[in-house]
């Protein structure tokens, strides 16, 4: 099916910025949280490292609020900055803040490969900008998968950095399923090809995906009772964290609304 | 695209070929390859409009801004078009390997190490096993092929950093993307 056999409504928009919107907070925000360890992380490699990948995900949140703002004739800044916490759409994931390392490691390992699923879905998409776009993502993107894979086996060789894991793994999974969580209208998404493939057929790659990592490394995997959490409120559920971080990355356009240099 | 007949398309790259990429003032955004490509198209009111493509070696690189200025500034002080449009695109992705053969030499006397050319997939994704980063990187400033990957991060999205044992010498490497 392809975008010249479905024509657009108003609906089928709506659910495609809703697509995009969830995509963009999940990177902006991942890419805020792990900016943190700019300066504290357990080695100056791993600071440049990070602050290298922070940059990435705050650049392709960018691209996805500008694709979305052509799409809603909004401005991308003011979609940026300019929305109430409560307004932010990222998974649930990404309302945890920092934590330790073998947290933020955790964290990020189940995103990247989630991320991973996704944009090999979205270099397909029937709208070309997005599949254009997440074709040059994915690019970038490899080198990430690559660090934090080798970071998960490295904290994973010691009982100390296995047991940091194991407690940060057991908290998230529900949170990380909330990446895919269906989205209003998705079947049109489906129908119209913009989003090839429905939330629930990437979360089964992705699980295929993360959890036998988990069992050759001895971390936990999802749970029974995690797998059939309800996850409808996964992106829009907020928290005190994610409160003081918005007030964080959104201080310096708060202090002049509308500002430009 | 314009014509080969268009004698301004020469100017237009020689023009291009004179700005230097922001961050690695050694080599032309032309030698770059983030040029995509230009075209003139009559601009609605009675005049001609310039546009050119842009294509960003990293989606969220911070001397994007800055090299579209410059290219807009130097473009419209040609005075070809009555209107220069320089854009952001991704329709064709930028890949290393579109660094030409003249910037792969002068980023190499500037100690950086050149891409490793993208054997697979490319324009398509390469395939993730197959990550040309392994590969060995000689070092720019003595030839040696007895060099490490330090860190694939370095200090901009498109540098990865290497040390060579034979002397003994950090350098940085354009990354294969």
């Amino acid at each position: 099916m392809s975008v010249a056999d479905v024509p657009p409504t108003e609906a089928s928009r709506e659910a495609l910025a809703q697509l995009l919107l969830g995509i963009a907070d999940d990177e902006f925000v991942i890419g805020f949280w792990d900016s943190e360890w700019t300066g504290i992380a357990p080695m100056l490699e791993e600071d440049v490292a990070t602050s290298s990948i922070s940059q990435d995900e705050i650049g392709h949140a960018r691209a996805l609020y500008e694709l979305l703002a052509e799409l809603t004739g909004d401005d991308a800044d003011a979609i940026a900055f300019g929305r109430e916490p409560d307004a932010y759409r990222h998974a649930a994931l990404m309302n945890h803040p920092r934590t330790d390392w073998a947290f933020t490691i955790a964290r990020r390992y189940l995103y990247e490969i989630a991320d991973a699923v996704r944009l090999e879905a979205l270099a397909r998409s029937s709208y070309a900008p997005l599949a254009q776009l997440a074709a040059k993502m994915r690019r970038e993107e490899r080198y990430h998968l690559m660090h934090l894979d080798t970071w998960l086996r490295r904290l994973a060789a010691d009982d100390n950095g296995t047991e940091r894991l194991a407690a940060a793994l057991r908290g998230l999974w529900t949170d990380a399923l909330a990446i895919f969580a269906p989205i209003a209208d998705e079947a049109l998404l489906v129908q119209r090809g913009e989003l090839p493939e429905p939330m629930a057929a990437l979360r089964a790659r992705w699980l295929e995906q993360v959890t036998p990592v988990m069992a050759e490394l001895g971390l936990p995997g999802p749970t029974p009772e995690d797998l059939s959490a309800g996850i409808d409120d996964g992106r829009t559920r907020r928290t005190d964290d994610f409160r003081w971080l918005h007030g964080e990355f959104t201080m310096v356009a708060a202090s002049e609304r509308g500002a430009t240099w | 695209m314009v014509a080969a007949a268009d004698p301004r398309q020469a100017v237009i790259w020689a023009a291009l070929d004179e700005i230097p990429d922001p961050e690695i003032p050694a080599i032309s955004v032309v030698e770059l390859g983030v040029i995509g490509g230009f075209s003139f198209e009559p601009n609605g009111q009675g005049g001609e409009r310039l546009t050119v493509d842009l294509l960003p070696t990293f989606v969220g690189c911070p001397a994007i801004d800055m090299m579209r200025h410059q290219v807009g500034e130097r473009l419209r002080g040609l005075q070809l078009a009555d209107e220069v449009d320089v854009r952001l695109s991704f329709v064709v992705p930028w890949t290393s390997d579109r660094i030409s053969p003249e910037g792969r030499e002068k980023l190499r006397a500037s100690g950086f190490a050149p891409p490793a050319p993208i054997l697979v997939g490319a324009p398509s994704v390469p395939d993730g096993e197959l990550l040309t980063m392994a590969s060995v990187v000689t070092c720019p400033y003595c030839g040696s092929r007895n060099t490490t990957l330090e860190n694939p991060f370095g200090p901009t999205l498109c540098r990865a950093i290497y040390h060579c044992a034979n002397c003994r010498q950090p350098f940085e490497q354009f990354k294969a993307v």
